[in-house]
């Protein structure tokens, strides 16, 4: 049987629709889809994101481990409270997953991994960890939300505990603080303002139920989907999997080269891809007429396959189909995209697509 | 649970037909479908003269997540073809059964409706999803 969050029931409540994703049972909307994007990008929503796996990492040399674990460096984030996001790589260069770290002491860090790959993560880690012994642990005492939007903050700050409060409005992006089990970031996956709050599974049924008293609208996974294409980011198993490169993922501005002297799983495998000019680059599509991009459609360019959609839909704020791609390099300005039988033009352009609210490409 | 009405007929993939009584066939998809489908955006629908057999996939409806293909209930030429729906493929989500319509066809083989489901068998079918 699937795994379900602790708001199993509270999602029915709301009248969600289930489905399988990633060996959970999840809600993908509760009646519209296209609604619940709409709250986002205008007021605010909320996602229960529990399925998703914090794991705690400490110990005297768990600094170590985790420059050696992840393609960016977390001696970027020196302080306390900072995140930090990065892809784990495998020893050829692909991604395993990409995740988001928060350091929140100075020997000790919190990683978030996707659902759908958190025990062969977990699995990846222990394995790497041995030279290093760092304590591992999983939390499945923690559930996690996601609020997001432009009112999100204001509309959530008065339901979180009041000592954190003075704390939570000054919070700045990629930011986070704990206090009495809240863990608060200033982080999410939909391009508008918001907080990712993990918090014991005891608690989430109450402060989920607030946050929806609160006017905040509960938000499928579906929503979450069209959101995060909207803000030009990846999806793990879509737009980057263990075959292929971050550096044609669009992730290359994760990877931290310097300093050199760095060992990090992978770095080898793209060091030697650095050396050679690449031959795909990642890119977003607007389609001009009407249908979908979807994942997997091929790209035409003079009449050759010249790339690949790795993630495509219908975007509720530009009423219009996008898509993530890897394409050949040397494409630029319109192409087809091959779509049931039929060629429909498209156009590259540079992600995202929106981002607080605003549309950010030439339609 | 969602409506079914009993003036028409419907298929085990979803779709619905109404006998128009003049050797034409109205189709569309049920409500219980666009309901699983969610919002959709697009309507790829057959062109005016193709001719279906049946069971045969001639119609996409796409919804925010994912694309579905939609199949001829019966054998015969497709005469119309809703055009409202190029713009507007929300209609089915607010009207599956009435303005959301999708085709109408000449019917080849009355017979072949035969084989459809009528509303108690169909209502049952959705009751075991």
């Amino acid at each position: 049987m699937a795994h379900r969050t602790p708001l199993f029931a509270a999602h029915q409540a709301a009248g969600a629709r289930m489905v399988p994703f990633g060996g959970w049972d999840m809600p993908l909307h509760y009646g519209s889809q296209i609604e619940e994007h709409h709250s986002v990008r205008r007021s605010a929503g909320v996602f229960d994101v529990s399925h998703m796996r914090a794991l705690d990492i400490s110990g005297p040399r768990a600094s170590d481990f985790l420059r050696y674990l992840l393609a960016n460096d977390i001696t970027r984030i020196k302080n306390p409270g900072k995140a930090l996001y990065s892809c784990m790589l495998n020893t050829t260069g692909g991604v395993i997953d990409d995740l988001i770290l928060y350091r929140t002491s100075t020997d000790s860090y919190r990683l978030v991994l996707n659902a759908a790959t958190t025990d062969s993560d977990i699995d990846w880690i222990n394995a790497q960890a041995a030279p290093f012994a760092p304590v591992i642990a999983r939390r499945d005492d923690l559930a996690m939300l996601a609020v997001q939007g432009p009112e999100a903050r204001a509309k959530a700050i008065p339901l979180l505990p009041a000592d954190m409060k003075a704390v939570l409005e000054q919070l700045k992006p990629f930011n986070a603080c704990e206090h009495d089990q809240f863990f608060v970031a200033r982080t999410g996956y939909t391009g508008e303002d918001g907080f990712e709050i993990i918090l014991p599974n005891a608690q989430v049924t109450d402060l989920w139920q607030r946050l929806l008293d609160a006017g905040v609208r509960p938000c499928g996974l579906g929503a979450r989907d069209t959101l995060r294409l909207e803000a030009g980011m990846n999806l793990s198993g879509q737009d980057m999997d263990p075959e292929v490169s971050p550096l044609v993922s669009g992730l290359g501005w994760t990877i931290a080269w310097e300093p050199t002297e760095r060992d990090f799983i992978g770095r080898a495998a793209l060091e030697k891809q650095r050396q050679e000019p690449p031959a795909e680059r990642f890119v977003g599509l607007l389609l001009l007429e009407r249908g979908v991009l979807r994942h997997g459609q091929l790209i035409i360019d003079n009449d050759q396959t010249a790339g690949v959609i790795t993630s495509g839909g219908f975007s509720p704020t530009l009423e219009r189909s996008i898509g993530l791609a890897r394409v050949k390099t040397e494409i630029a300005g319109n192409c087809q995209v091959e779509i049931r039988g039929k060629r429909l033009a498209a156009r590259l352009v540079k992600p995202p697509f929106v981002r607080h609210g605003e549309i950010k490409i030439p339609l | 649970m969602s409506q079914v009405p009993s003036d028409r007929v419907y298929s085990d993939s979803h779709e619905w037909l109404m006998d128009n009584g003049d050797g034409t066939a109205t189709v569309g998809i049920s409500e219980h479908a666009q309901e699983a489908l969610g919002d959709l955006v697009f309507v790829e629908t057959p062109s005016v003269g193709d001719e279906l057999s049946a069971k045969q996939a001639c119609a996409v409806v796409e919804s925010v997540k994912a694309a579905s293909d939609i199949y001829s209930p019966i054998s015969g030429e497709v005469v119309e073809v809703n055009e409202l729906l190029s713009e507007t493929p929300e209609l089915i989500n607010g009207d599956a059964h009435g303005e959301g319509w999708i085709f109408r066809l000449k019917i080849a083989d009355p017979t072949e409706i035969d084989d459809l489901l009528d509303a108690d068998a169909y209502g049952e079918l959705i009751a075991e999803d």
